[in-house]
This record gives structure tokens, sequence and C-alpha cells, in this order.
């Protein structure tokens, strides 16, 4: 049995639809994130979980008991907010018992837990400090040490990384991970960042006007994304119109106007006619000279029109023979070589067969 | 390239500040320090204050008959008694209705607050009056009761406006974090809203309290002749008994005991509001 299990959720704040029939199932133990962008009901659903808000329609089921009618305080989960909302009145060690005190627990638990707590977060020194007196990811650690401190069944954290600066935000994911494996508590993730997400989550559910467009691991997300939502949202992405020309078992033949055929390959039954986006990742599209040869299915001259040079790697944009801009992104590993190509160079963008997803409109 | 620059933000500085800060010398520490030698000096044939020749003529007769007599100590006493009592009676009935203007829509607030200090655009004495013939036909009139009323009734919107402040600043995610730890209504009021709003009670206390000590049209309209506070008695001195050296003093300890108060409360408001809550 899943530890939350979420049904046909419903929610509606006067005409407008925030959250739209979703079904979800979160198992113990996972880091589970609710992806979307602004406006698309992933906080709305974290604050039905919660208990702030209750839904129009549908349950939630927390170890297949309904939460329906169970006040915020009595729910064994707690949140971490995205202002942290540390009680400014209190020491860190305070705001950390807190919970504890709630929960009855006795002085000499409360002193063993909140030690034990400020180790885990690394803040032992700051046991007497106000908030106030802390820095932002200071603050952060001990929002994440109150959730944390009474062992709830589930933590929900809403965006709780969005307030600090990315250099902090990229340690501060290292950390979280870490800290679920450590306490093995559920996490509940909401975010508008794709790249949080892959990085934290076992499993994520992206989101869209209030519906989940597809819930999957994140490899499955950034490689086989379900519709053309997903795959421009989740990285970055060339979507090329299609129409289906030929399919037999595992080989789709496409073809792009003004472009040509494109081998691509799809286990699904499909119909030849169907109209379609080709969906492809800039990493996987290799930029050849124009004399240089290549034996990959698929190739195109186009023009290099604008150059990105990110250290690491490159981003050209080519144009192709049909006047659209395709993004390729290559490795600047050669030694001795920053990049390959100038603009205005006439080159061939080349892919395997299999390096993209057709998808359905 | 500085100093030309800063020349004028200092000369102009001054031309502002210049201003209230003779009006504040001219018209209150001078007439203060007057108050502070009067207590010393001796009455004069006619009431008012007998010339000084010299420093000879200062004596402390003023104090020694003040503190000979205990119904001095007395009033003091049961002025700081109505004062205190007007000050908690204003806390309970004022924090529900600022509580109610802060959590209400944001458009709806102003309207609220100008409710609240609308009475102010009626003489103070009127109002008083009004009480006059409310509290009469019910048999309150010259009663420490009628006293009390009057009290908090002047002086309730000067607790409800700093409270309503002071609330209205609260982060809603503060009470809701702590719901979702775990905390009752109660606990939420008592361990969150609370104390983060004594501040507010803080200011608006001293705003009831200290009028209340030096208030005297209360009393003498509405108490009891056993209803005299500091203020009627200060008044007292002044124009009808005309011993300015008497009134002088019972002013100057007044004053004296306001400061030693506003001391302590701020010394123990220091330590309150930082101690009381850390865990170790």
């Amino acid at each position: 049995m899943a530890l939350l299990e979420i049904r046909n959720l419903t929610r509606r704040f006067g005409t407008l639809e925030a959250v739209k029939d979703v079904s979800l199932f979160i198992e113990a133990g996972e880091f589970f994130t609710l992806l979307g962008p602004s406006g698309c009901g992933k906080t709305t659903i974290l604050r039905m979980i919660a208990g702030f808000d209750a839904p129009d329609a549908g349950e939630i089921l927390l170890d297949g008991v309904s939460l329906a009618g169970v006040p915020p305080e009595r729910r064994p989960l707690h949140t971490v907010f995205q202002s942290y909302a540390l009680f400014p009145h209190m020491t860190v060690a305070g705001n950390i018992a807190f919970p504890l005190e709630m929960a009855g627990k006795s002085a000499l638990e409360i002193r063993r837990r909140v030690g034990e707590t400020l180790a885990l977060v690394h803040l032992e020194d700051k046991a007497a400090s106000f908030p106030h007196e802390l820095s932002g990811g200071q603050k952060q650690r001990v929002a994440l040490a109150r959730g944390l401190v009474n062992q709830p069944r589930l933590l929900l954290l809403d965006e709780p990384l969005g307030a600090l600066d990315a250099k902090l935000r990229v340690e501060m994911q290292i950390e979280l991970i870490a800290l679920q494996r450590e306490v093995g508590i559920t996490f509940i993730f909401v975010t508008h960042s794709q790249q949080e997400a892959l990085a934290l989550s076992h499993r994520i559910a992206v989101m869209r006007d209030g519906r989940v467009e597809q819930c999957d691991e994140p490899d499955q997300l950034y490689t086989q994304p379900a519709n053309r939502f997903v795959a421009d949202f989740i990285g970055k992405i060339n979507l090329i119109e299609v129409e289906v020309r030929s399919s037999s078992k595992v080989l789709l033949g496409l073809h792009a106007t003004g472009l040509g055929e494109i081998a691509a390959t799809d286990a699904r039954p499909i119909a030849v006619g169907e109209r379609g986006v080709f969906a492809l990742r800039p990493e996987l599209i290799r930029v050849f000279g124009h004399r240089e040869s290549a034996d990959l299915k698929n190739r195109f001259e186009g023009v290099v029109r604008e150059l990105l040079y990110l250290g690491d790697v490159t981003l050209y944009k080519v144009e192709l023979a049909n006047g659209a801009l395709i993004e390729a992104l290559m490795p600047n590993a050669a030694p001795g070589r920053a990049k390959f190509h100038e603009v205005g160079d006439a080159v061939a963008v080349c892919w395997r067969h299999d390096a993209g997803v057709y998808l359905r409109n | 390239m500085t100093a030309p620059r800063t020349q004028p933000a200092g000369l102009s500085k001054w031309v502002v500040t210049l201003p209230p800060t003779v009006f504040l010398l001219a018209f209150f520490l001078l007439p203060a320090l007057i108050v502070v030698l009067a207590g010393f000096r001796e009455t004069g044939e006619f009431g008012g204050l007998a010339p000084v020749d010299s420093v000879a003529a200062l004596s402390l007769d003023a104090y020694r008959f003040l503190l000979g007599d205990v119904i001095y100590l007395e009033i003091f006493a049961r002025s700081f008694l109505v004062a205190t009592l007007t000050t908690l009676i204003c806390i309970v009935l004022a924090y529900p209705l600022a509580w109610l203007i802060a959590r209400s829509p944001r458009q709806r607030r102003d309207f609220l607050v100008l409710l609240v200090i609308l009475p102010f655009a009626s003489n103070f004495l009127v109002r008083i009056y009004a009480w006059i013939m409310l509290l009469g036909p019910a048999n309150l009139l010259y009663t420490p009761f009628a006293v009390i009323v009057g009290m908090v009734y002047a002086h309730l919107p000067f607790m409800v406006l700093p409270l309503y402040t002071n609330l209205e600043k609260h982060d809603p995610a503060l009470l809701e974090a702590a719901q979702d730890l775990g905390a009752d209504a109660w606990t939420r009021f008592w361990r969150v809203t609370f104390p983060l709003s004594l501040p507010g009670i803080f200011s608006g206390s001293a705003l009831v309290f200290i009028p209340v000590l030096g208030m005297f049209a209360v009393p003498e309209l509405l108490g009891g002749t056993g209803d005299i506070l500091i203020g009627n008695l200060i008044k007292e001195q002044f124009l009808e008994n005309r011993d300015w050296p008497l009134g002088s003093a019972l002013s100057i300890m007044l004053t004296a005991c306001v400061l030693a108060l506003a001391g302590l409360a701020a010394w123990a408001a220091k330590r309150g509001l930082h101690g009381t809550e850390a865990v170790t």
C-alpha cells in the first residue's frame, strides 16, 4: 500500500479549476516532486495534503485512511515553508523544540532530540541564536530541522530553495538528498525548477493547468517525455513538426516539410499520415564540417547562425534548409580546441536514428 | 570635493531642526526647570511664589510636607491603581478589536481605524458629560466605577492603534507553521501571536498609563470626593490653594515615578522578549 494516495483530487477557486482530477501514489521513503510552472496547482495540492485547504472532490489517504476533516495540527506531517516561517521570538533551539513540545514530549527527550537534529543540519553552534541572526542557508536548515525533528510520516517542502542564491542552492540540494537518505522520511517537494526536480527526485509529477501531464522517474521524463509540454518544460529540446510516412515494427519514417526524411524509432503502432512533433535533445546532435562524413542516418545541411561558448560546451544554432533553427550542444573536450565551428560556417547536423522521440499531437 | 557638498546639507539640517529645537527649549525645558525650581521655593504672601533673594531662601519644605502626610502617599497609590486597572482593561478590550481590524480585508481596515479615532472629532468634555447622563440614571455616577469607565473610554483608542499596527504586521505564515507543527488555536495565540504583539502592548500601555496618571477631568466630573487622583491634587495646588511649591513638588514626584516605571518596563521588556522563549 502506498504511504500517501491522492484520488481524483479537484479544487476550484470560483470559476478557476486549480486542480483537476489528480490521482497520485507516493511510496514510503520516496523523494517525490511536484513540478510545474507557477499557477499549475502544485502548491494547492501541497496545501490540501497539509490540511490548509480542502478539496472540492476526491480524497487524500495516508496509510489508507482518509485525511478528510483532520485539521492540520492533527496530521502526522510537517511543512517546510517557502519563507521558512521561523518563529522570530524563539531561538533556533526553541524553534526546533516547538513541534516536540506540541507533541507533549518530556523535557529530557526534547533536549536530546533538538541536539541530535541540530547536529544533523550542522547547526550545533547556533542553538541559542535568533532567526534574524542567521544567513539564508542557515534559516533553511533550521526550517528543515524543525520539520524533521518530530519524525513526521511525510515532510512537505514548498519551494524551500527558492530564496537562496544559485551556488547555495546547489549545496543545499546535495545536503537535502543526503538528509532524506539519512532520515528515511518521505519528502514531497514542490518546485518550478526542472533542474532542481531532476537532481533531487526519485519520481516527478509534471503538472500543467491543474493536471498531471506525466509522472515518472527523472531519466524517463527526460528521455521519454509523454507529450510536447513535458518535452519542452524539462531541459532544452528541438521540436520539429513532422508527418508519419512509414511505420514498421520499431522503425518510424518521418517527413519534415522543407527538410526531408527523418529516421526514428517507436515501438507503438502508429498510423501512416499521422501528424506530430519530433523532439530531439541538443546534446544528441553532432555538428560536423560541411565536407566531413558521418556514419549517421540523419544528416542535414545547414549554416551556423549563432554560437554560445559556455566553457565546457558550446551551443550552436544552425539554420537548416527549411529556415528552421536547430540547437546543438557539443562538448569542447578535444585538447587545444575550444570550439569546432564559427558563425557562418556551412555544417552538417547529424543524429542517430534512436536519438529523438516522436510525440503525437 | 566632498566638503563643499556636505556643507549645504549640514546647514539645511540646522535650518530644519532649529525651530523645533528652539521651541522645545523655550516652551518645554525652560518651564520644566521653572517647576523643578519652584518645588524648592516658599509660598508667597498671597499664594504663588515668594521672591528669592539668595540660595538660602530655597528649602525642602514642600517635599517635607508631602512626605509627612500619609494622605499624599494614599492618593499616589490610588492613582497608580486606577492607571494600572485602566491599562489592563484597555488591553483586554482593545486586543480583540485590534485583531479583528488587522484580520479584515485590506480595503476595509482604514475605514475601521477611522471609526476607532472618530470620537476624537468631538470635544473631550462633551463626551465625558455624555457619560454623566448615561451613568446618572443608573446610580453609578460619582463612584470609582464611573472613574474607571471614563478613563477606559477616553484612552481605549490609544491602545487599539499601536496594537493594530503591530498585529497587522504579523506574517500569517507563522500561524500556519505553528498549526502545521501541531499547535491548536489556543496554543497558537499564546505561543506566537501574543509574544509577538508584546511591543504593541507595551507602547499602548505607555500611551494609556501615563496620561491616566495625570488626568484630572475624568475624576473631577465622574468621581466622588474620595476619588481624587494626583492630577486633581496638582491642579488644586496651582489653581485653588495657590500653593505653587507643593504643586511643583507633586509634579516632580509624579514625573520621577513615571520615568522610573518606564525605565523598569524597558529593562524588563528587553530581557523578557528575548529570554522567555529560549529553550536550552
